[in-house]
């Protein structure tokens, strides 16, 4: 793996997460400006099966182990570290997730290598590697370089679609004994579900996603109205889940779901980046919102600066005709 | 001593020494409470005694039953001799009080109001039984039903006794003077004298024992008001009514945890409490289906202050039995009263302008959030906003670098007061400054002043909310802190007056703001502080603003709580509006008895919550049921309320809301805006939707 | 249980942000700083602990000027011991690696069973200090925590995964926890009682010399995203937005 580019594959109970892809797609350009291998590092139990996904790669590396079925945080830098010690890649790319962030500063402290967070996109230039990072709650774009022998990166979702990360090529596997285990801190304990019965927004092709310019809970019927109308679901930004005006379950954003519908109404939402990680690739996106200057309207392909609660009520009669 | 005299004697003593204990009893309980006073002005605390309590002005507001209880009032007042005299001659037969009871046009007097009263209390009584008006909710009805039918006895015994006196001849005046009596004993006439002598003797005894049973349960419920109320007349605050205590930080506590730390001036203010509901009645939490009742809050309290202040008496040797326990384990808000009430308030200070006892609601309310704060127990939302008001000096979350970004809309440049000096300083207040719909009306004050030729400047980014509602909200210390940032910045300016936008700001610059100069000079004695329609009441009349169009058209006028009843400014804004040409319907409810909007006491800072109807809804449907296509306001609060309000009422089209700035800058301006001014606009709206 | 509290100061988000034309970089003159949000949570999640637990709170702040304030609200909330680390050059933005090899100078010999810290900061940029102290330190570490329990001398975190999923990780011994939410949100403490706190409560001084630190990164340039491709905006009033916005829909065809 010396000098390889590694993506440590971002597992959550058995699935392979998306911001994977979104890392593979990087690490493709990378190894190949770099012009050396693109490797997948898959820790986990039973893990072989999830092979076939990471065509992307060149090689994949297995560490398997009963007790890292599932994350565990000290368990799995105890492993990474043990095989980062043996060969040190040139990069190592980590989603910035719940479970990337709790080992990228463990493994760069250990074996002294520079870390970069919440990266965006890679370039090449002279034979440095740099990254662009979105700091400051998305108002402040930082460039530097990723210095050699190696360094540790966590990726954002955004700067490469998942599907430049999705290849149907098979990579040649290799397993690795995990190292010795029982000087581990931290156990896995369980896991305590989202409350059920409710909508799976992911599944959803349309949705009309409330934000603070909501004001009330009262008026969230008439969300709930244009969203019948348009034969989608509401979901919302985190202020209305905070708020309770909905569940958990229809939160969409970096502690919620992340979905790709085809229509998403963002209505009263300002589009900060924490909500924005939710919704990387909608179709189509319509934003409304009071304030001309509000993030959102850079990332939405329409906008309107009305009134949302008087719209609303309009729009679903005009969709009804 | 023959047996009735050992009667009445041991009834006296009983009745009397029974209400006596009473009274100490209550009066032990005001021990509890923190000191007050000092108390001065004492010419002008009698004239109130003799106003509010002889003239029993402030009934007056309810008049059937205000002119009921004026009856039965001063009736009590004219017939303390002849009860005076029931109870002598039950000790010494013979005794003839000397004077009253022997005084022709006195004794017609008492006779014709012996009638009055009992037609007052008939009255009452037909009120409570067949009218029952919402503002007895929650009161003993009991009691009250009880007293009525007291009073009524007393009356008929006295009349019935006299009555029988005047046939028999023993009256100690002549039949003329007491014809009423004469009339009631008229049917017993034709009964034998041992007869008549038997039912006067009854009446006699019926009449003095229910006085005497009366006697002793005034002390325990709404009726001790008639010991109280003159002593809590006289004591009255005279503070001006937006002028808040400030906080009592001893031992580390603030505010009232617990009740003892009321002061025993405000539990004698319970005690007053007659359970009119008044307040009730003009509450504007309530009148929205909110959990707060003032007078129920009152009521709560005087329970509380009397159940543990008996369970503190109890001898701690003995030991406390549990249910002494579970009462002193009570939290006050929690289990007395709710957090909800506590929060619901609005503090726009009808229940204290309505109370003819002169009991404060709003100081205990605002007494109890302080309380609520320092254990970290409020809404949520609002401590997002007083994080805000603490780090920005704002409740919008914006930076205060922002606060003066309005002004980048005008053409023309203002000056800031902090370099130059300017004759009026402007305060504009936060919603002004901060509410993106809010910006153009700000945009039109200060055209209009400048149109009007006035030499007026900002603080700029100086200026932080001056802490109307924070202080209200409970957070005294954020209060402090912003006045003192605020007073800094004034003094290192020069001017000779401030106006101000918003009628929450000019409440508290002018009656709670004092300078740090060392004199403890409050500012609104060292500068006058002027609301913007009292500015342009003043500009018009002096001619300095001219009126160059007439704006045509029926409006209504809402008057502020911060400015209206809090500051008894009516006239200036209504002025103002005739100046410029509205013709001006006054709703049912204005002046002192105008409806809150709802947004005052942090309100709108906090949770809704469950409302059957909001306070702006109810106004907007009393403006619109007028006729009349426009709403004036003249506060930022109000404009954003019952802008509001108009959408969730279902109204739009059929009235408008509009701040008395964007009339005036209509009527002002150099070149006239669109062609139909906007009340002419609104008026031909609200005919054709009446025609169609 | 005493605990450890790492506050970090980061740029107020209300202000508009600039560069500074001679450096590239964020423009530091007149930039406001704050407790970072998460910090503050932690914070509130200690001050939780202890009113469960009982024990010990200490506040660890860099001074990168004006901190006294929270230093002194923190102590108001609860905090039995606030230390502010005094050094050169650390109002100029410090890259979390030299924060963290700074605070790990400072914990010193402060005794503590748990340190708590928000799981990120908004200017992060290398690494999260939390996260690299504990390595420092040799610490285990937990991230994205919203509920700590602590029984029979073990914690148990919870940690938030996207989608309303959450698992609980057991910790052996002291460990540093990066906190995603406290378990309420953190306390309003009245003025009267943070000025209280001003005139009774001592902030300590902690001068800290040059610490070494390698692989700090460095940043080449510093730039305002621009509204690159902007939302193409619907004129008009509401009624014809909502007329334009059916058709538009109808048009992309999103309502088969």
């Amino acid at each position: 793996m010396c000098g390889e580019v590694c993506v440590v594959v971002e597992v959550l109970r058995g699935e392979v997460k998306d911001i994977t892809y979104t890392m593979l797609a990087a690490g493709r350009q990378l190894a190949a400006g770099l012009k050396t291998k693109l490797t997948a590092l898959l820790i986990g139990r039973d893990v072989q099966k999830l092979v076939a996904q990471l065509g992307a790669a060149d090689r994949v590396v297995c560490v398997e182990h009963a007790d890292l079925a599932e994350f565990n945080p000290d368990a799995y830098l105890h492993v990474l570290i043990a095989v980062f010690e043996q060969h040190a890649p040139r990069l190592v790319m980590f989603g910035h997730t719940a479970t990337g962030t709790d080992l990228a500063c463990g493994v760069a402290h250990r074996l002294h290598w520079p870390v970069a967070t919440a990266c965006r996109t890679f370039s090449l230039g002279n034979g440095t590697v740099q990254c662009s990072s979105l700091t400051c709650g998305g108002k402040l774009i930082a460039n530097g370089p990723l210095p050699e022998p190696s360094c540790v990166v966590t990726v954002m979702p955004g700067g490469y679609k998942a599907e430049d990360g999705q290849l149907h090529k098979t990579p040649t596997v290799e397993t690795v004994s995990a190292p010795g285990l029982d000087q581990v801190r931290t156990r896995f304990k369980q896991y305590l579900e989202p409350p059920a019965g409710d909508v799976d927004i992911t599944k959803q092709r349309i949705l009309v996603s409330v934000g603070r310019g909501i004001q009330n809970k009262d008026n969230l019927a008439l969300a709930e109205k244009l969203a019948a109308a348009l034969g989608g679901v509401v979901s919302g930004s985190r202020p209305v889940i905070d708020q309770a005006w909905l569940p958990t379950t229809r939160l969409v954003g970096k502690s919620g779901k992340q979905v790709k519908p085809k229509l998403y109404l963002a209505i009263g939402i300002s589009g900060a980046p924490e909500h924005l990680e939710g919704v990387p690739e909608a179709e189509l996106m319509l934003a409304i919102n009071t304030d001309p200057k509000a993030p959102i309207f850079d990332v939405a392909q329409y906008g309107a600066t009305c009134n949302a609660l008087e719209l609303m009520p309009l729009l679903t009669e005009n969709l009804k005709k | 001593m023959s047996l009735s005299t050992v009667v009445v004697l041991l009834g006296l003593v009983a009745s009397v020494g029974l209400f006596g204990y009473r009274c100490w009893q209550r009066m032990q309980h005001l021990r509890l409470g923190r000191p007050a006073g000092p108390f001065g002005q004492w010419s002008k605390r009698l004239q109130g005694v003799l106003v509010f309590v002889g003239g029993q002005t402030r009934l007056l507001r309810v008049p059937g039953t205000g002119i009921a209880h004026i009856v039965i009032f001063w009736g009590f007042v004219l017939l303390l001799p002849t009860i005076l005299q029931a109870i002598i001659e039950g000790l010494f037969p013979d005794f003839v009080l000397p004077f009253f009871a022997t005084f022709g046009p006195l004794s017609l007097v008492q006779d014709i109001i012996a009638l009055a009263v009992t037609v007052a209390v008939l009255y009452g009584l037909y009120v409570r039984a067949v009218v029952r008006p919402e503002r007895y909710k929650g009161s003993h009805q009991f009691e009250g039903n009880l007293v009525l039918c007291f009073i009524f006895t007393i009356m008929a015994t006295l009349l019935c006794h006299t009555g029988i006196r005047q046939n028999l001849g023993e009256a100690h005046v002549a039949v003329a003077w007491q014809p009423v009596a004469a009339v009631v004993g008229l049917p017993l006439r034709d009964l034998s004298p041992e007869t008549q002598e038997a039912v006067s003797e009854v009446c006699w005894w019926i009449h003095l024992g229910v006085v005497l049973v009366f006697l002793t349960l005034l002390p325990l419920g709404k009726h001790f008001h008639v010991v109280t109320s003159i002593i809590n007349v006289l004591l009255r605050n005279l503070e001006p009514p937006g002028r808040l205590m400030p906080a009592r930080r001893d031992e580390g506590a603030e505010g009232a945890e617990r009740i003892e730390q009321f002061s025993w001036w405000q539990m004698l203010d319970w005690y007053s409490c007659s359970e009119c509901g008044r307040c009730q009645d003009v509450c504007p939490a309530y009148g929205s289906g909110a959990p707060l009742s003032p007078k129920l809050l009152i009521m709560g309290l005087r329970a509380h202050l009397h159940e543990r202040g008996q369970a503190l008496r109890a001898n701690p040797e003995v030991g406390r039995s549990a249910s002494c326990e579970a009462i002193l384990n009570k939290r006050l808000v929690g289990d007395v009263l709710s957090e909800e009430s506590v929060w619901a308030c609005t503090t726009c200070n009808a229940c204290d302008r309505e109370c003819p006892l002169f009991v404060e609601h709003v100081q205990p309310i605002v007494d109890l959030r302080r309380g609520l704060l320092l254990q970290q127990r409020g809404d949520k939302t609002l401590a997002t906003a007083l994080e805000s008001l603490r780090r920005y000096g704002n409740s919008f979350g914006k930076s205060d670098k922002q606060r003066a970004k309005w002004t980048t809309g005008l053409d023309f440049k203002i000056k800031d007061v902090r370099k130059q000096p300017a004759q009026t300083l402007w305060f504009v207040g936060d919603y002004a400054s901060y509410s993106p719909a809010l910006t153009q009306v700000t945009q039109a004050t200060a055209r209009v002043f400048q149109t009007a030729g006035l030499d007026f400047g900002l603080l700029f980014d100086a200026e932080r909310n001056a802490g109307n509602d924070v202080r209200r909200v409970g957070e005294e210390g954020l209060f402090e802190l912003l006045a003192q940032k605020n007073i800094t910045a004034l003094q290192k300016c020069q001017f000779e007056r401030i106006v101000t936008t918003d009628p929450h700001t000019y409440n508290t610059l002018k009656n709670e703001y004092v300078l740090t100069n060392g004199q403890s000079q409050s500012l609104g004695a060292k500068v006058p502080i002027l609301h913007y329609t009292e500015l342009l009441d003043e500009l018009i009349r002096g001619g300095r603003l001219k009126v160059l169009r007439k704006l045509d058209g029926a409006v209504t006028y809402h008057d502020p709580c911060y400015l209206g009843r809090y500051n008894e400014v009516y006239e200036a804004p209504r002025r103002v509006l005739r100046a410029v040409g509205c013709r001006l319907v006054e709703m049912p409810r204005n002046r002192d008895r105008a409806l809150c909007c709802g947004a005052g006491g942090g309100r709108i800072w906090m949770d809704e919550g469950k409302v059957k109807e909001r306070p702006a809804e109810s106004r907007i449907r009393e403006a619109a049921a007028l006729g009349v296509g426009c709403l004036v306001v003249a506060c930022p609060k109000d404009l954003t309320m019952y802008r509001d309000a108009v959408k969730t009422a279902g109204l739009e089209g059929r009235i408008m809301v509009r701040d008395l700035i964007e009339l005036v800058d209509e009527a002002t301006r150099a070149n006239a805006g669109s062609a139909a001014t906007a009340v002419a606009k609104t008026e031909a709206m609200a005919s054709s939707l009446s025609a169609g | 249980m005493d605990i450890v509290v790492l506050i970090k100061f980061v740029p107020d988000l209300v202000e508009d942000l600039e560069i500074d034309a001679a450096t590239g970089l964020l423009d530091r003159n007149f930039l406001r700083l704050m407790p970072n949000e998460l910090d503050e949570h932690a914070l509130e999640q200690a001050i939780i602990l202890k009113e469960r637990h009982g024990g010990r709170v200490t506040v660890l702040a860099l001074d990168t000027g004006d901190v006294d304030e929270a230093l002194y609200t923190a102590v108001a909330k609860g905090a039995d011991r606030v230390i502010k680390i005094t050094g050169d050059g650390f109002d100029q933005g410090l890259g979390n690696r030299r924060i963290a090899a700074i605070l790990r100078r400072a914990v010193g010999d402060v005794r503590f069973d748990l340190i708590l810290t928000g799981t990120q900061a908004v200017d992060d940029l290398d690494g999260f200090v939390g996260a690299l102290l504990a390595a420092d330190l040799g610490l285990p570490y937990v991230g994205y925590v919203t509920q700590v329990v602590a029984a029979d001398g073990r914690v148990v975190a919870r940690k938030e995964y996207p989608g309303g999923l959450n698992a609980e990780i057991e910790v052996n011994g002291p460990a540093v926890l990066g906190i995603q939410a406290a378990e309420r949100a953190p306390r309003y403490v009245v003025t009267s009682k943070v000025m209280e706190a001003m005139k009774s409560a001592k902030i300590e001084e902690l001068a800290v010399d040059e610490v070494s630190v390698e692989n700090e990164l460095a940043v080449s340039s510093m730039a305002l995203p621009e509204s690159g491709t902007h939302a193409e905006m619907i004129e008009g009033n509401v009624q014809q937005v909502a007329q334009k916005l059916a058709v538009l829909l109808k048009e992309r065809g999103v309502l088969a």
